[in-house]
């Protein structure tokens, strides 16, 4: 990665630039005439590496021979690039994004077919994960896997429909924007909290990652968003209406998607299976599910007045 | 409604304290939540109640000593700016 090499070698030279009036772009190696004394040394310097570099080009200019400066280029570019590795490295060890990666490789068809499901669950019928060689298929290739890239969408979007619903209210300030996304993302931070508590606590083998449960999280702002706009649009009853449709939809959506991996084999066929723990895993799959629509009616409600 | 990020820090602080302080021998065993008792199971039917017990004891062996760096920080915190 030499940009950020290159770019933080050049950081210095717009400043430069626009405090330099008479230095021009065609002629590289005149220096400064109107500053002052104080200035001319450190800026000297500055504008050296940039005539430097123009230099290049010409011949029989010596500034780039100017030993100094090649080398306080040479030492800041090799800053730079051990700095940026050093930040990679250790960022990788709190965020995994390459993981991340895998959850926005989603397409436009992937994402329609999506949102169709979390609007209108009821038609499709297999909502099995399909694996590849025991990693799961990109989300791209299947529409049962979970994605980031919705979520995160939806909840931008919640914020900025937040906004012009208070707007409508005359209540909206630029501050409140920022209130609004802290407490919906304190809220969702809590409930992926409370489900993984939970998931331990029944202690429960699945292969449900914690992204995937922010992911799963996060697709209830699709609906909220349908409930606010059509709230908006048309009144408070039709708000009523489309968040009730909502609500059941992403109530059926998280069942089904969630039995399959927190439920045993023969429970997620539909057999009944008795035994405490089967029980207590299918109280904990509707408890998940059925947090959705409070929060989602939590979340809404004071927009629309 | 108005939450914000610092005031979901603070209640975590909260609780991990609350948890914190239970102390092992003087009150957990004598309401029959002590660890010692219960580990013995090595079926896969560990139950909710020994894996909280688990919990909470896992929970006060790692946070006992960042959680007096933790309040420390925060007493200043709150002194400094209310």
């Amino acid at each position: 990665m030499d940009n950020t090499a290159t770019q933080s070698g050049f950081r210095q030279q717009p400043n430069m630039r626009m405090g330099n009036s008479s230095m021009d772009g065609t002629d590289g190696s005149q220096l400064f005439e109107d500053t002052s004394g104080v200035a001319a040394g450190p800026q000297a310097g500055y504008s050296n590496q940039q005539a430097g570099l123009q230099a290049a080009g010409f011949s029989g200019q010596s500034l780039l021979s100017d030993p100094m400066s090649n080398l306080a280029m040479a030492y800041g570019s090799s800053l730079a690039s051990q700095g940026r590795e050093m930040v990679d490295k250790n960022l990788d060890r709190f965020i995994p994004i390459s993981k991340l990666k895998y959850y926005f490789a989603v397409d436009t068809v992937y994402v329609g077919k999506k949102l169709g499901l979390l609007v209108f669950p009821y038609m499709h019928e297999n909502w099995e994960v399909s694996y590849q060689q025991d990693t799961p298929v990109a989300p791209r290739f299947d529409v049962n896997a979970p994605d980031l890239y919705i979520p995160a969408m939806a909840f931008i979007t919640y914020i900025l429909v937040a906004g012009l619903a208070l707007g409508t209210q005359n209540k909206f300030s630029p501050e409140l924007l920022g209130v609004q996304a802290s407490s919906a993302l304190v809220w969702l931070i809590m409930e992926v909290l409370a489900v993984l508590l939970s998931l331990y606590l029944v202690t429960v083998n699945t292969d449900l990652t914690t992204i995937d449960l922010l992911a799963f999280s996060g697709y209830k702002y699709v609906g909220m968003i349908v409930g606010v706009v059509s709230g908006l649009l048309f009144g408070r009853p039709a708000y009523y209406l489309s968040l009730l449709w909502c609500c059941a939809a992403i109530f059926v959506f998280m069942i089904r998607t969630l039995r399959l991996k927190l439920l045993s084999e023969a429970a997620a066929e539909g057999r009944q299976v008795r035994g405490s723990r089967n029980q207590l895993r299918m109280y904990l799959t509707m408890s998940i599910a059925g947090a959705q629509p409070l929060f989602m009616f939590w979340l809404t409600y004071h927009l629309i007045r | 409604m108005a939450f914000t990020l610092y005031s979901l820090i603070q209640a975590a602080i909260l609780c991990v304290n609350a948890v914190a302080v239970l102390h092992e021998e003087r009150f957990l065993s004598k309401i029959g939540w002590g660890v010692d008792t219960s580990v013995g199971g090595f079926g896969d039917e560990p139950g909710v109640k020994v894996q909280l017990m688990t919990l909470v004891r896992s929970v006060r062996t790692v946070m006992r000593v960042p959680l007096i760096a933790v309040n420390a920080v925060c007493i200043v915190l709150l002194l400094l700016f209310g």
